[in-house]
């Protein structure tokens, strides 16, 4: 049918018709096999006539020539179709050849070879565009990038052309098929040919196999095409083409689960962070750390600093200024955590209420320090290269940063564990929660025990500081805003409990972000907030509660 | 042992409650008399301070059945609710309002209309007042009535304790280790008392302090680990093989 | 019943101060409107809201010290309350502009037109009656306090668990105010008020009489809460706050007991909310902040919790200090904020009255010890079972 069409079109060259075909299908195979240079002077010359096509006729004609350049398959096309819509093309009135507008004002070039034109004729006119004739264009210009050898530049070509797939450009696409070796691409292309599949009058067996072919893909896409085949189908089609749209929002709606369990647990991580150092001063010794959100932000202004830092001393570092990030993070926060401790709560065991209302006081000096030395505008912490940009799992996308802080909170976590179970300070510490007096009698120095946790639990928030860093404004209030779902992770997973805070962590970012598309952000956060201080009506001591005399 | 129900002050049977993993309670079962002065004796971690918790509804059993005065079911209520159907409990630490005078403290503990609003609109009677004049006579504590709680040593908080615990007017009283820390005279003075309060109503009392236990000279409930091991006069039960071995030791 | 527990007998030194609070009653508005300026004791017309809104803060901080100086309760959500009896005025205040408004719409409040509402929500009707607002101002806050302590209490959630949660209602009722679909004017809440009961706000005969209703509202709370404390309920308020367990087996409930006086403190609080707005001019959802309700809790530890005296004096003490200084040093202010928290803290957990007080019970326990040697033997032996019970309280 094509070819019927084009031979009709281009009957002013019928004596070459037969030729020019030959030389096209040799062509295409040819531009496909290498990027050919050394060809290009033969492949010119062969689609001059149809460059000319361009400067005669009316509108649809001219679209009929811009399908016909694009359908050649010449590596020229891209750049003379480029010209065309940037309005650089120029013909005579009366029809002949077409030529390129130079730098000079009234100087021509050959639109082939570039090469100056000294005798251009005198009553050249600018070829002028309609929309039917840029959407053509366009179009041609997306088939074209098909032969491109960027992957990337075809992927997108073929994404494109799902959306807008026309029967004409199916030889190309079979062509290009032929060739293609990348397997994500070829799919993309196999689904474009499905679709034109669908739009031409192809046999049952071929469309119904077309319909299997998108339903495939299985995506959002896939799903547009195939409500919109559901229209113009054949009634036998129909039945499989529903049976693919609801197959397909079934997996969706799959996926959109497993999305915002990401969502959900990429939230709960950054829960887990800020609240697993609260844990421990609050699980373990049972004090109330105001001052933790305080804690985290102070992480946050030392990975600042070090990024700074870094950048001042060796800029080839930045990429891994993180890794410096956290140690120091964790080290300056945790020597601040130990100052804290000595210098105000030890003051204030037994005296919970008291602790809170120190510690709150000492949150607002630490947030106008750092207001009053870096300012209270935020500053800008930048993204490693390894953590920017984003991926896709099947119909799952994600940022990469998102990634790494579930691992990092992870890892934290296990560390932890396994700093309490395996180690020596663990074991006094866990002796010191269990029976103070009984610790103390036995040789271990319990101040020095307190000090430690407390600092090992604000060096934690301070990690979680260099983690938010990543994903937050870096400001004084940084600490604020986590404080209190820190305290609802910590009182909703039970005290004295890291698995407890784990738990509650997950459970809260999910059921947030489940809320989310429902509710709205402020709405669900508030329903989580009801939902919590109603929890703790039933359990006043957290999922994973202790229970019997030792809790009195 | 139905018979046994509806006749006695106090009926455990069977009762069980585990913390964790660790059975706290296995199976109890005993009987307190009216008017009987019991007392309780076991190592440390038998269930002595468990079945206190379980009797004054603070603790609620796993299984096994609890009723109070022949009929009313004590595991379907609450503290409050124990404590104004007449059960008094002294904890092991003694537990004063501090900063109230010893006056108000018994005065609190008086047992009248305890709602919000009556205690709002609460006037002093003479009735009330001699009452209370009454009880700090009881506990020698009169000279003391207008100090607060906070002054008082360790032992006159522990006899401060149980005159609240008098002004209650308790059908059963439960008391936990009365004498630790007390000098060998309060000690004997606290059985003195203990005997006398005893003969208006039944006391169960919890002690390690076995003179004490034979100065009282009543009934004795060996508990180790959760269930009654023996029950019998002092001597019967201190002369037992496994109490020996589970408690008083060889 | 109630008149009759407001005359019962109180301390000589609450009647003193709630004399000295209703002579300021009368003679700070006559000073203001009756004195010419250039007498050196007229008070000029910028300090009379001031010293209202001082006034405000301090039955605020009375209402909490009813529960966590009295009852041992330490609400961290007791801004809530304060907001919710501010919002409910400011709806009375919103609605009495009338089509003065920039939109001049006779029935909607500006933000309603401007968010295209047609018609009046059903919460708003009623308040362009102040005798349904002023009802509002207390059963709004009452109410929240009530469910909200009805579940806590029940479940026995004590301590920084209930302060956690009373943090995260004012938290969660911040985010809710912030939202515009609320219909409560969003971020920047209710303001551009015009009359109150017929009066023009900004004239200063009105800000005379809102100062003298709030200084009376102070003292009948002072009054009120005074009746309270020394009655047999006050008494085991305390009992609850030193040995929750010990009340309870005397056969107290104690959930009820707590749940009253909760209720009561909120709804006081809601009164010092409702009278604070008009004085302010605006109300927006900021009060509902928890660093706010936070601030009251300091309040109330400097002058000193557990006394009536002491809260309002600290609500004077800090908030005069404040105005010093954001005037003064703005950047030092949350500085000396936070070393007051610790410093009070470490330093001072009985506050300046409790200080006071303590000091001068001293002095007058030693006078008696003198006479006795065996009391003050007995002191003796009190004061060291206490330092050796003290590492047990620690933990």
């Amino acid at each position: 049918m094509q070819r019927i069409r084009k031979g009709r079109r281009v009957k002013a060259n019928g004596t070459r018709r037969a030729m020019y075909r030959a030389i096209q299908t040799f062509l295409v195979a040819l531009c496909l096999l290498v990027s050919c240079l050394a060809t290009g002077l033969r492949a010119q010359e062969d689609i001059r006539p149809l460059v000319d096509a361009l400067g005669v006729g009316n509108f649809p004609q001219k679209v009929e020539a811009v399908n016909a350049l694009a359908a050649s398959g010449n590596p020229k096309v891209a750049e003379i179709l480029q010209n065309l819509s940037d309005g650089k093309l120029f013909a005579p009135k009366s029809g002949g050849p077409v030529f390129l507008e130079g730098e000079a004002s009234g100087s021509y070039l050959d639109v082939l070879t570039g090469a100056a034109i000294g005798d251009a004729p005198g009553n050249l006119a600018k070829i002028r565009l309609n929309n039917s004739l840029r959407g053509a264009i366009s179009a041609a210009m997306s088939q074209l990038t098909l032969l491109s050898p960027d992957r990337s530049a075809r992927l997108a070509a073929a994404n494109d052309l799902l959306k807008d797939a026309n029967p004409e450009n199916l030889d190309l696409l079979n062509s290009a098929l032929a060739e293609e070796k990348d397997a994500e691409v070829k799919s993309t292309m196999e689904a474009v040919r499905a679709v034109i599949l669908l739009k031409t009058d192809a046999s049952f067996e071929d469309k119904k196999a077309a319909i299997d072919t998108i339903a495939a893909r299985g995506n959002r896409d896939a799903l547009t095409i195939l409500t919109a085949a559901a229209a113009t189908a054949p009634d036998e089609l129909r039945p499989g083409i529903e049976e693919s749209i609801r197959s397909i929002n079934r997996s969706l709606a799959l996926w959109d689960v497993a999305q915002n369990i990401w969502y959900g647990l990429s939230l709960g991580s950054v829960l887990l962070l800020a609240a697993i150092g609260l844990a421990i001063t609050f699980g373990v010794m049972g004090v109330i750390n105001m001052a933790h959100g305080e804690m985290v932000m102070l992480g946050a202004y030392t990975t600042y600093v070090v990024q700074q830092t870094v950048q001042a001393v060796a800029p080839g570092l930045v990429d891994y200024s993180l890794a410096f990030a956290v140690p120091m993070a964790f080290l300056f926060t945790g020597l601040v955590g130990v100052g804290i401790e000595r210098g105000i709560i030890r003051w204030l065991y037994g005296r919970p209420l008291e602790t809170l209302l120190a510690t709150w006081g000492l949150s607002l000096i630490l947030q106008q320090t750092i207001r009053t030395i870096f300012g209270p505008t935020n500053r800008q912490v930048d993204n490693p290269s390894w953590m920017s940009g984003t991926f896709e799992v099947g119909g799952l996308a994600s940022t990469w940063n998102r990634l790494w802080i579930i691992v990092f909170a992870i890892s934290v976590f296990i560390a932890l564990l396994l700093l309490l179970k395996r180690s020596k300070f663990g074991l006094q510490m866990r002796a010191v929660t269990q029976n103070r007096r009984m610790a103390s009698s036995m040789g271990i120095r319990t101040p020095w025990v307190d000090a430690l946790t407390f600092g090992l639990g604000s060096g934690i928030a301070g990690m979680a500081g260099v983690a938010l860093s990543q994903i937050d404004n870096v400001s004084p209030n940084l600490g604020q805003n986590y404080i209190i779902d820190s305290f609802m992770v910590v009182v909703f997973g039970g005290v004295g409990n890291l698995w407890g805070t784990l738990v509650g962590a997950l459970t809260l970012g999910i059921a947030n972000k489940f809320l989310e598309p429902y509710a709205g952000a402020v709405l669900g956060k508030i329903v989580i907030l009801i939902c919590i201080i109603l929890f703790i009506q039933r359990r006043p001591r957290g999922l994973f509660a202790l229970k019997g005399r030792a809790i009195e | 042992m139905a018979e046994k129900m509806s006749t006695s002050m106090l009926y455990l049977d069977g009762v069980s409650v585990s913390f964790d993993g660790f059975k706290a309670l296995n199976s109890l079962s005993f009987v307190v008399e009216p008017g009987e002065l019991r007392a309780i004796i076991g190592p440390n971690g038998a269930g002595k301070t468990t079945m206190m918790d379980i009797i004054t509804g603070k603790t609620r059993p796993d299984s096994g059945q609890v009723f109070f005065n022949g009929e009313i079911d004590l595991t379907k209520k609450d503290e409050a609710d124990i404590a104004q159907l007449g059960i008094g409990r002294k904890f092991q630490k003694p537990t004063v309002f501090e900063s109230h005078t010893v006056w108000d403290n018994i005065e609190l503990a008086l047992n009248r209309k305890r709602g919000v609003f009556s205690t709002l609109f609460y006037r002093m009677t003479p009735g009330d007042k001699a009452r209370i004049e009454e009880i700090l006579e009881t506990v020698r504590m009169t000279a003391r009535k207008d100090d607060l709680a906070a002054n008082l040593s360790h032992g006159q908080k522990q006899w401060l304790e149980i005159g609240m615990l008098l002004a209650q007017e308790p059908k059963l009283l439960l008391v936990d280790e009365p004498v630790a820390g007390m000098t060998d005279a309060e000690t004997s003075e606290t059985a003195v008392l203990l005997k006398e309060i005893a003969k208006t109503r039944s006391v169960v009392v919890v002690e390690h302090d076995m003179g004490f236990i034979r100065d009282l000279g009543v009934k004795v409930t060996c508990l180790a680990e959760g269930s009654v091991l023996a029950e019998g006069s002092i001597d019967f039960v201190s002369n037992d093989p496994k109490v020996i071995e589970n408690y008083l030791g060889r | 019943m109630i008149s009759q527990m407001l005359l019962r007998r109180h301390e000589k030194k609450t009647l003193i101060v709630a004399l000295i609070i209703v002579l300021a009653a009368v003679l700070v508005p006559l000073s203001n409107l009756l004195l010419a300026e250039t007498n050196p004791l007229h008070i000029p017309g910028y300090l009379v809201p001031l010293l209202g809104k001082y006034l405000c803060y301090a039955l605020l901080a009375l209402a909490l010290d009813l529960v966590w100086g009295y009852c041992g309760i330490l609400s961290l959500g007791h801004g809530a309350f304060f907001a919710l009896g501010g919002y409910a005025m400011g709806m009375y205040l919103m609605r009495q502009i009338g089509n003065r408004g920039v939109y001049a719409n006779p029935e909607l409040p500006d933000f309603m037109v401007f968010l295209n509402w047609q018609e009046l929500p059903w919460y708003w009707y009623g308040f362009n009656h102040f005798a349904f607002a002023a009802l509002m101002v207390l059963v709004v806050p009452g109410l929240l306090a009530f469910v909200f302590g009805w579940f806590a209490f029940r479940s026995r959630v004590t301590g920084v668990y209930l302060s956690i949660i009373t943090q995260a209602m004012t938290y969660a009722l911040l985010l809710a105010f912030f939202r515009n679909e609320m219909g409560f004017g969003g971020n920047n809440g209710l303001t551009d008020f015009k009359d109150i009961l017929g009066q023009n706000i900004q004239a200063s005969g009105t800000r005379a009489a809102l100062f003298a209703a709030t200084a009376i509202a102070l003292a009948l709370a002072l009054l009120l809460s005074s009746a309270i404390v020394r009655s047999k309920y006050g008494k085991v308020l305390v009992g609850v706050r030193d040995a929750e367990s010990r009340t309870r087996f005397l056969g107290y409930r104690v959930e009820n007991m707590k749940l009253f006086i909760f209720t009561i403190s909120a709804m006081m609080a809601g009164v010092a909310g409702a009278l604070y707005v008009p004085q302010v001019g605006i109300i927006n959802p900021g009060e509902f902040a928890p660093g706010n309700s936070i601030e009251v809790v300091i309040w109330t530890a400097v002058g000193g919790r557990g006394t009536l005296i002491g809260p309002i004096i600290g609500a004077f003490l800090v908030n005069f200090g404040k105005s010093i200084f954001t005037a003064a040093f703005p950047e030092f202010w949350l500085f000396a904020l936070g070393a007051l928290f610790v410093a009070t803290t470490l330093f001072l957990p009985k506050g300046i009255v409790g200080t006071v007080q303590q000091y001068f019970a001293r002095r007058k326990e030693y006078k008696t010890a003198g006479e006795t040697e065996k009391t003050y033997q007995e002191d003796k032996a009190a004061a060291l079972t206490a330092a050796t019970a003290s590492p047990q309280a620690a933990e």
